[in-house]
């Protein structure tokens, strides 16, 4: 076999494996469910009693737009962080000593989690529906090339801290403080127009705002009066910042955790 | 250490070898492992793990890493499969570098985890799917049905040899500790591995799976002419081996072949009394035969020794004993004492 056919080989096999797993797994189908329909339902409506007058524009879908694009980002990243306790156990130790490219086998796991997370955003893509947030089908399109970015991201920057954390328990104490200020600082729930300066720059090194600010200028684009409130860069902007940022995590990331795995 | 029994193995491997592996004779006197001055400390650690150790194993010998838990083992196993860089010293596998063409390395080697490596929750025959698309033996595909039907004779052969071909595509979840150890086995030789490691395969299964599980080693082995490197901390299980090597808190504390480890290490002694002591100490002497007083005479003589000794003695001995030492008492001898 030619050694780019093998590699691409090995990729998809490795992005299979995550999918079955997936569909095999039923607890873990309902819990990666139940937590994006919770903030939508709760999140979203709840607050479009109390502030959907005063925005000008309706809260729940805006919410819904967040936490769509929060969703696929942090499934991802989870999914590679969970590598971490993988690598000792099931499958992941095969994969890990097959003669195939650090980079196919991180790539193939990144790819592997963010088709799962897709799967769960077919799902509240249709809760969506349900609960009244519109359908603007022309938008459908570039929504699932925005998810497919974000996912990449998400994936990548799950690996940034599957290098850089060595245990299971090191990352389960360190992923609230990642995670948590992360809804609030991408704009999920909150516009993030009119921040303070302080937070305003913690909120420029959020990946997620990126993903959170081009899924909302996709599906807002033939709503300029909408858009002009809520959309902070152009997706030009957001989609380059995306892409530099994937870059450069994929590259340091996978960097660092080779080096972290050979030299304990 | 060469001895008969690995040169013996080595031409049967060489008959057995497919065409392209088969070269000159001068092939089997190359090391298939060969580990020198070998050292690794871990980071923040005061000790090391593995200190400067060196050993060689021969192609198709059957070679054990035996030791008491945490003497080094996996961390040796771990080195030579690429898994774990070296502090220093050079690790070569059949050829290759392990620190320079590690991906070379890792076509070369099959390897069996301390802990199960399967998905539990996927068929047995998807685990071995995704390691045979992994290592590039064939194209992936999503089901059996559309894989190739190359792999799916060698699949059904396989499982049929190994009693598992009913079970083939039902959840590994189902399966006992001993058929998933085999499962694993199975999958590892799929790419044809020139050394297959074993990592403690039979920690923590019950006798008789034990047992099964080395005939089938044994016989994968036959098959395959596959060098075999296992750690173990079962004496019977090094028993078998073609070569041992003893570790102890980082170190090789003994090397050879099970005979040799047990003629080493522990002297079998021939056990004597009389009524008549000082008679017998006076002939003892007289006889220059080695002796200690415990309060009975014990003799380190071997098998034939032995023998002349009982024919040269004329006191009348209350007592004949002889004692051959288990590689077990060699093995507690050894890792008591360093």
């Amino acid at each position: 076999m030619l050694a780019t056919v093998r590699e691409a080989n090995a990729i998809v096999t490795i992005a299979y494996r995550d999918m079955l797993k997936f569909t095999r797994d039923p607890s873990r189908l309902i819990a990666t469910l139940v937590l994006p329909i919770f903030f939508v339902g709760l999140f979203g409506e709840g607050l479009q009693v109390a502030l959907g007058s005063r925005l000008g524009y309706n809260y729940l879908t805006f919410v819904f737009l967040g936490v769509l694009a929060q969703t696929l980002f942090q499934s991802t990243a989870l999914g590679i962080v969970s590598l971490i306790e993988d690598r000792e156990n099931d499958f992941a130790q095969e994969i890990f000593i097959s003669p195939i490219s650090r980079y196919s086998l991180i790539f193939g796991k990144i790819l592997g989690e963010s088709l799962v997370a897709f799967a769960q955003a077919v799902v509240i893509v249709a809760f969506g529906a349900v609960i009244g947030v519109p359908v603007i089908w022309a938008t459908l399109p570039g929504l699932i090339l925005v998810a497919l970015a974000t996912c990449l991201l998400g994936g990548a920057f799950g690996l940034i801290l599957l290098a850089t954390m060595g245990s299971q328990r090191a990352a389960n104490q360190i992923l609230p403080f990642l995670i948590i200020p992360q809804l609030i600082l991408a704009g999920v729930f909150n516009p993030l127009k009119g921040l303070p300066l302080y937070l305003d720059l913690f909120s420029i090194i959020a990946p997620l705002r990126y993903a959170v600010d081009l899924t909302r200028a996709v599906y807002y684009q033939g709503q300029p009066a909408v858009y002009k409130q809520v959309v902070l860069v152009s997706p030009g902007i957001n989609l380059l910042i995306m892409t530099v940022m994937f870059v450069i995590f994929l590259v340091v990331g996978t960097t660092l955790f080779v080096r972290s795995e050979h030299n304990k | 250490m060469q001895h008969t029994g690995e040169v013996l193995i080595s031409q049967q491997r060489n008959a057995l070898q497919p065409p392209q592996r088969t070269t000159t004779a001068t092939v089997s006197s190359i090391p298939m492992i060969k580990v020198e001055r070998l050292v690794k400390r871990y980071k923040r650690e005061e000790v090391n793990a593995v200190d400067d150790i060196s050993f060689t194993v021969a192609p198709g010998a059957l070679f054990a890493l035996l030791g008491p838990n945490g003497a080094g083992k996996t961390t040796t196993i771990s080195i030579l499969t690429t898994m774990l860089n070296p502090t220093s010293g050079n690790v070569v596998i059949a050829g290759y570098d392990v620190s320079k063409q590690a991906r070379a390395v890792r076509e070369t080697v099959g390897i069996i985890f301390q802990k199960p490596s399967l998905d539990l929750n996927l068929t047995a025959e998807e685990n071995i799917r995704f390691h045979a698309t992994l290592y590039g033996l064939y194209p992936f595909r999503p089901s059996y049905r559309t894989m190739p039907r190359a792999y799916r004779e060698q699949i059904e052969k396989l499982s049929t040899l190994l009693g598992i071909r009913e079970d083939l595509f039902r959840s590994v979840k189902k399966y006992s500790g001993g058929m998933k150890r085999k499962l694993e086995i199975l999958r590892s030789l799929l790419h044809q591995p020139r050394v297959l490691f074993l990592d403690e395969p039979t920690a923590g299964l019950d006798p008789l799976t034990r047992r099964s599980l080395w005939d089938y080693l044994q016989l994968m082995r036959k098959e395959s002419g596959t060098t075999v490197f296992l750690t173990t901390h079962y004496l019977e299980e090094a028993e078998q081996a073609d070569s041992i090597c003893i570790m102890n808190k980082g170190k090789i504390v003994s090397h050879g072949t099970p005979t040799q480890i047990k003629a080493e290490l522990v002297k079998e002694h021939l056990l004597i009394d009389a009524e008549d002591r000082a008679a017998l100490r006076a002939e003892l002497t007289h006889l220059h035969l080695p002796f200690t007083e415990t309060p009975q005479f014990r003799l380190p003589l071997d098998a034939g020794a032995i023998h002349a000794a009982l024919k040269a003695i004329e006191t009348p001995l209350t007592t004949v004993q002889t004692h051959t030492p288990t590689l077990e008492d060699a093995y507690l001898k050894i890792i008591g004492e360093k």
